[in-house]
């Protein structure tokens, strides 16, 4: 169904525009330019939207856990609609606020900041196989390229916390940059391990390394490693309970405690697409990605044939991104001095060992995953 | 090969001006829209209702630098480790063990900070 939308849109809107504005020696590139942008806005509008209602579902479902409803009041079109029009409200909200810039602040810093929070969460989208044959830049070197972006989210950080000239952002920003180095220590080595597994950095090809059943999903081989990654994500986009860098008991907000109105809404927006984008890379890493579960079981695996796999991976990253309010909702928040202790001395060790482990495995080919 | 590249750029381009748009935006509409009305108290920065005691960009711990120091040496391990992840099917038992090695002198040089109290936090 998206090929044809694609396909239709490509066809008789792209085409006719092409051929209309641009001289004859550059429709090829032109063209080319125009379905790259398409595509791009197929993946960037609705990770925002998903951004977007993820925050309503992190109010609803912590309220639930915590016997309260969660915001049900905005709907749309005078339907209350279990309060679904919330996000859209907040958003006009925030676009409506002012701006205020603190008398002795960097101008030009503390506003180019939340920028570079926001594009590399957003730009880390670029590699993400959806499906078997939908991905937009089929790179063969697609983890280093997430990996890489990932440790661009640190500058935003940091530029934020200095640019404010407040005490409580430069606190909170030198603390998360500690933090979110700390762990990206332990993300690497499990990321190698998964590479270590699947012999290759193409996403793609990773997923399609992991085909056969739910027991050749990396997930059983790669247990710890597993662990250890999404705990890590977890405390690289600063979320509790890994959250002292915002500690809005002690700290107030953290690094963003000057940024109001619209600068602020997009260190929110980068937060939360920083952690759909670890929930979509646990489900592609570990769990298989578009793979179906059922796949390898004799009568489940025909019933089950007809289901797209995109919905396949969008229901495993859901699970993900649940476990992230789950863990809001349940855990209280560490210690600094814990969280750097869990992460240099326990995380590093456990993942020294496990790469030992996983490529001996590799090297004897232990079937049925290295064979 | 490299035209696989070709939708990251343009993708890296949109996201930039995205949110440049985004932040632009805020700031017009927030002008317009939310009645600025400057004054000392609002644009000094937040310290719970004090005024500023001084400059906020105060000393900080060194234990902050030394997590950075120890960053870049075990992040330099993993860019090592990434080509060979890749090729360790190819490369055989030979590649399997100089790695080994190179592991084992990382782990030697990690209990050493361990020891030396690098790592702790008190």
């Amino acid at each position: 169904m998206i090929e044809t939308i694609y396909n239709i849109i490509s066809q008789y809107i792209l085409l006719p525009l092409t051929i209309a504005v641009f001289p004859v020696d550059y429709q090829t590139e032109a063209m080319l330019f125009f379905q790259t942008t398409i595509k791009i806005l197929a993946i960037v509008v609705p990770v925002m939207i998903a951004v977007a209602y993820f925050t309503y579902a992190e109010r609803k479902v912590i309220g639930f856990i915590q016997g309260r409803i969660g915001p049900n009041r905005v709907g749309l079109f005078g339907f209350r609609l279990w309060g679904l029009g919330q996000p859209i409200a907040d958003a006009v909200k925030l676009i409506a606020k002012e701006i205020i810039i603190p008398l002795n602040a960097n101008r030009s810093l503390f506003i180019i900041a939340p920028i570079l929070s926001l594009a590399p969460a957003l730009a880390a989208w670029a590699v993400i196989p959806f499906d078997d044959t939908k991905v937009l830049a089929n790179i063969n070197a697609g983890l280093l390229y997430v990996l890489a972006l990932t440790s661009l989210a640190v500058y935003g950080v940091i530029i934020a916390g200095w640019a404010s000239n407040s005490k409580y952002a430069f606190l909170g920003a030198i603390r998360s940059a500690a933090q979110i180095v700390a762990y990206e220590i332990a993300m690497g080595f499990a990321l190698v391990g998964v590479l270590i597994a699947a012999g290759s950095l193409n996403l793609g090809e990773i997923v399609n390394a992991q085909s056969g059943s739910v027991i050749h999903w990396f997930w059983l081989p790669l247990l710890p490693l597993f662990v250890i990654y999404f705990i890590s994500g977890v405390a690289e986009t600063n979320r509790a309970p890994f959250d002292v860098a915002e500690g809005e008991s002690e700290l107030v907000a953290g690094f963003h405690v000057e940024y109001s109105g619209m600068a602020f809404s997009v260190f929110f927006m980068a937060e939360y697409a920083n952690m759909i984008l670890i929930a979509v890379l646990s489900a592609l890493l570990f769990f298989g990605g578009w793979l179906s579960p059922f796949q390898g079981i004799i009568f489940l695996e025909d019933i089950f044939s007809w289901v797209p796999g995109m919905f396949w991976l969008l229901a495993k990253t859901s699970i993900f991104m649940f476990l992230f309010l789950w863990f809001r909702a349940t855990f209280p928040r560490y210690r600094y001095d814990q969280i750097m202790r869990l992460g240099w001395k326990v995380f590093i060790p456990i993942t020294i060992v496990w790469l030992v482990v996983i490529s001996s495995l590799v090297v004897i080919d232990l079937p049925p995953w290295f064979s | 090969m490299l035209s696989n590249y070709f939708p990251i750029l343009i993708f890296g381009a949109m996201v930039l001006l995205m949110g440049t748009f985004l932040v632009a935006i805020g700031l017009i509409l927030g002008k317009i829209m939310g009645h600025a009305r400057p004054d000392k108290a609002k644009q000094s920065p937040y310290e719970c209702g004090f005024e500023a005691f001084e400059d906020a960009r105060i000393k900080f711990d060194v234990r902050y630098y030394l997590v950075a120091i120890l960053f870049i040496i075990f992040d330099l391990e993993i860019a090592f480790l990434f080509p060979w992840a890749v090729a360790l099917k190819e490369i055989g038992m030979a590649g399997f063990w100089a790695m080994m090695i190179f592991l084992g002198v990382l782990v030697i040089g990690f209990i050493y900070e361990w020891k030396k109290g690098a790592l702790d936090w008190e």
